[in-house]
């Protein structure tokens, strides 16, 4: 893991399943210069729309004792990607820079048969453009030098309200995005399939609060009781030109 | 899977070209191995071979309706050393091209010996254009297939059966193709091109089988375990993330039900395998005409039936995502 790939990692733990990456990343995406995210009957009874990324809801567990896990789910840029050899144009690509696994909407023919090779099921076919579309990991906007650097990051992550999602070099052991994946027992979905996802999920965790009964009493109380303190003479130091009354 | 209709055309008109083609080279070799001094006519060769390039040619049309840029097709062929698919398009023309130059070289009587052996048989031009013909067919055979068996999110067609099944079909329905062309032309070949229909049939029909009985004992492709990484005996989905429709809920699903697939799995075993088969061998054995050309066009509705199930039992790993929409 020498060269350079970028991906994200989605804390599991965080995501509360509020779509904002859905639709910040449809907004910025059917906005750009590669034409729109194509959608048929939008306000219809039969909805059929382009997406990269779809949040998706899950339940562990047998009620009362359940658990919701929401799970977003975009393309994972995997290190060996099983829809990239099979593509018959070369349409479907790696790229050797960043590793991000893009599609040249200019050469696709609209096989589908690259769909067929994901098994994460995260390419969709825009039928009004006729060709195979997928995440891009945001390729027009994390390079922008016209914007500030911290607005380099894909749509997603910026949109994300509750800092659920990160963006990095995975093959930095430095980056964020590496860290986050060491220190918090990060895991690749369906890694049976071998295809090596770059994207990383962090796992859900127990949040426990440990409280000591002497905790429950104030320490600070020297009076020992509860209640107002008492109020301080005029003359009495203050502090940050803040009196207590 | 969905199934296209473009693509079940295609595999089964392409599928019986290329049997057909092989049939009549296999029926020239025939001819040139044995001991007799009779052979069929170069109008014969000739005939069978512009069908199987017409049956070839109705395939590539079929398949430009699969895409929706063909204009851009040629560039297909850019990646044959990784993609089966790749590989298939270059295959395909190449058929047509060799069969053109069979068809025309038996035309003409253009067989100039290129090779003679020691027991005074020798080789000539048209049998050995046809041995490259074959050739090439039989590699486009191993080229459909392994489209369909190399995609390992498919566990009822990631197997070496999908490669012989096709084979076995397209074998089947190409002789009892070109047995009837035998027949119209009242060729010396008709007996030994409706035998061996029949013995291809029935070997698809035992084929076909296994593949069933395979995919019927198949663990589930999938579990959400893996598939949301949390370690969990109960996992179920709540929300697929929207209420409408998506390629990845419409291009893996078939909308027919559950209830209906064994109707047609025994419309298959019946019109694809099981009649065809007694109708060959009853145009084999009593040479009863009717029989020999009522199989082929029975057979075909079997075979697309087939084809048909082919998709509609594929169970792809990404349906996993997709178990609810809300």
């Amino acid at each position: 893991m020498s060269r350079k790939q970028l991906a994200l990692v989605i804390d599991l733990n965080i995501c509360v399943g509020c779509h904002a990456c859905v639709t910040s990343c449809k907004e910025w995406n059917t906005s750009g210069w590669a034409g729109p995210l194509s959608d048929t009957d939008p306000y219809g009874a039969d909805p059929l729309g382009v997406f990269f990324n779809r949040v998706q809801t899950f339940e562990a567990g047998e009620f009362p004792l359940t658990e919701t896990i929401h799970f977003p789910k975009s393309c994972l840029h995997c290190e060996e990607p099983p829809c990239v050899p099979v593509c018959p144009t070369g349409a479907s690509f790696k790229r050797e820079e960043d590793g991000i696994v893009l599609v040249d909407y200019d050469k696709c023919i609209g096989c589908k048969y690259c769909s067929w090779n994901c098994p994460y099921g995260v390419r969709e076919f825009d039928t009004k453009q006729g060709v195979m579309k997928k995440c891009t990991l945001c390729a027009d906007r994390i390079y922008d030098e016209t914007l500030p650097e911290d607005r380099r990051k894909p749509a997603c992550v910026l949109a994300c309200p509750a800092g659920a999602r990160m963006f990095g070099d995975i093959s930095d052991p430095a980056s964020e995005a590496s860290q986050a994946i060491r220190d918090n027992a990060g895991f690749q979905i369906m890694p049976e399939m071998g295809t090596r996802p770059a994207n990383h999920y962090l796992p859900r965790r127990k949040t426990m609060l440990v409280i000591h009964n002497d905790e429950l009493v104030r320490a600070d109380n020297p009076l020992l009781k509860e209640g107002e303190l008492p109020r301080p003479q005029l003359s009495d130091p203050f502090l940050d030109d803040i009196t207590s009354w | 899977m969905k199934p296209a209709f473009s693509v079940l055309f295609l595999t089964t008109l392409i599928g019986m070209g290329q049997g057909l083609l092989i049939a009549l080279v296999a029926g020239q070799f025939y001819f040139v191995i044995g001991s007799g001094s009779e052979q069929d006519s170069g109008l014969f060769f000739a005939t069978g071979a512009a069908v199987g390039l017409a049956l070839l040619g109705l395939g590539l049309v079929a398949s430009f309706f699969h895409l929706t840029h063909p204009e851009r097709g040629m560039r297909s062929i850019m990646r044959w050393r990784t993609s089966w698919l790749s590989r298939e398009v270059l295959l395909l023309p190449a058929c047509m091209g060799l069969a053109f130059l069979y068809g025309v070289a038996h035309w003409f009587g253009f067989a100039p010996v290129l090779m003679t052996f020691g027991n005074q048989k020798s080789l000539d031009l048209t049998m050995a254009i046809g041995f490259l013909l074959a050739a090439s067919c039989a590699f486009l055979f191993i080229a459909t297939g392994m489209i369909y068996a190399c995609v390992r999110f498919i566990k009822e067609w990631a197997t070496p059966w999908t490669v012989i099944n096709y084979t076995l079909i397209g074998l089947s329905s190409g002789f009892a193709a070109c047995a009837i062309v035998a027949a119209v032309e009242n060729a010396l070949l008709r007996d030994f091109l409706a035998g061996w229909a029949a013995l291809f049939t029935l070997l698809a029909f035992a084929a076909k089988g296994v593949t069933l009985w395979r995919n019927k004992h198949l663990p589930p492709p999938f579990t959400l375990k893996s598939a949301i990484g949390v370690h969990h005996g109960s996992i179920r989905q709540l929300s697929q993330g929207f209420n409408g429709r998506s390629f990845n809920t419409t291009e893996f699903f078939t909308r027919i039900g559950p209830e209906v697939k064994p109707w047609l799995i025994g419309l298959m075993l019946v019109f694809g395998f099981a009649a065809p088969s007694a109708l060959l061998l009853a145009g084999w054995a009593d040479r009863y005409l009717p029989a020999l050309i009522a199989a082929l066009p029975i057979q075909y509705i079997g075979l697309l039936t087939e084809r048909w199930l082919f998709f509609a039992q594929g169970q792809h790993v990404q349906n996993v995502y997709y178990q609810r929409k809300s």
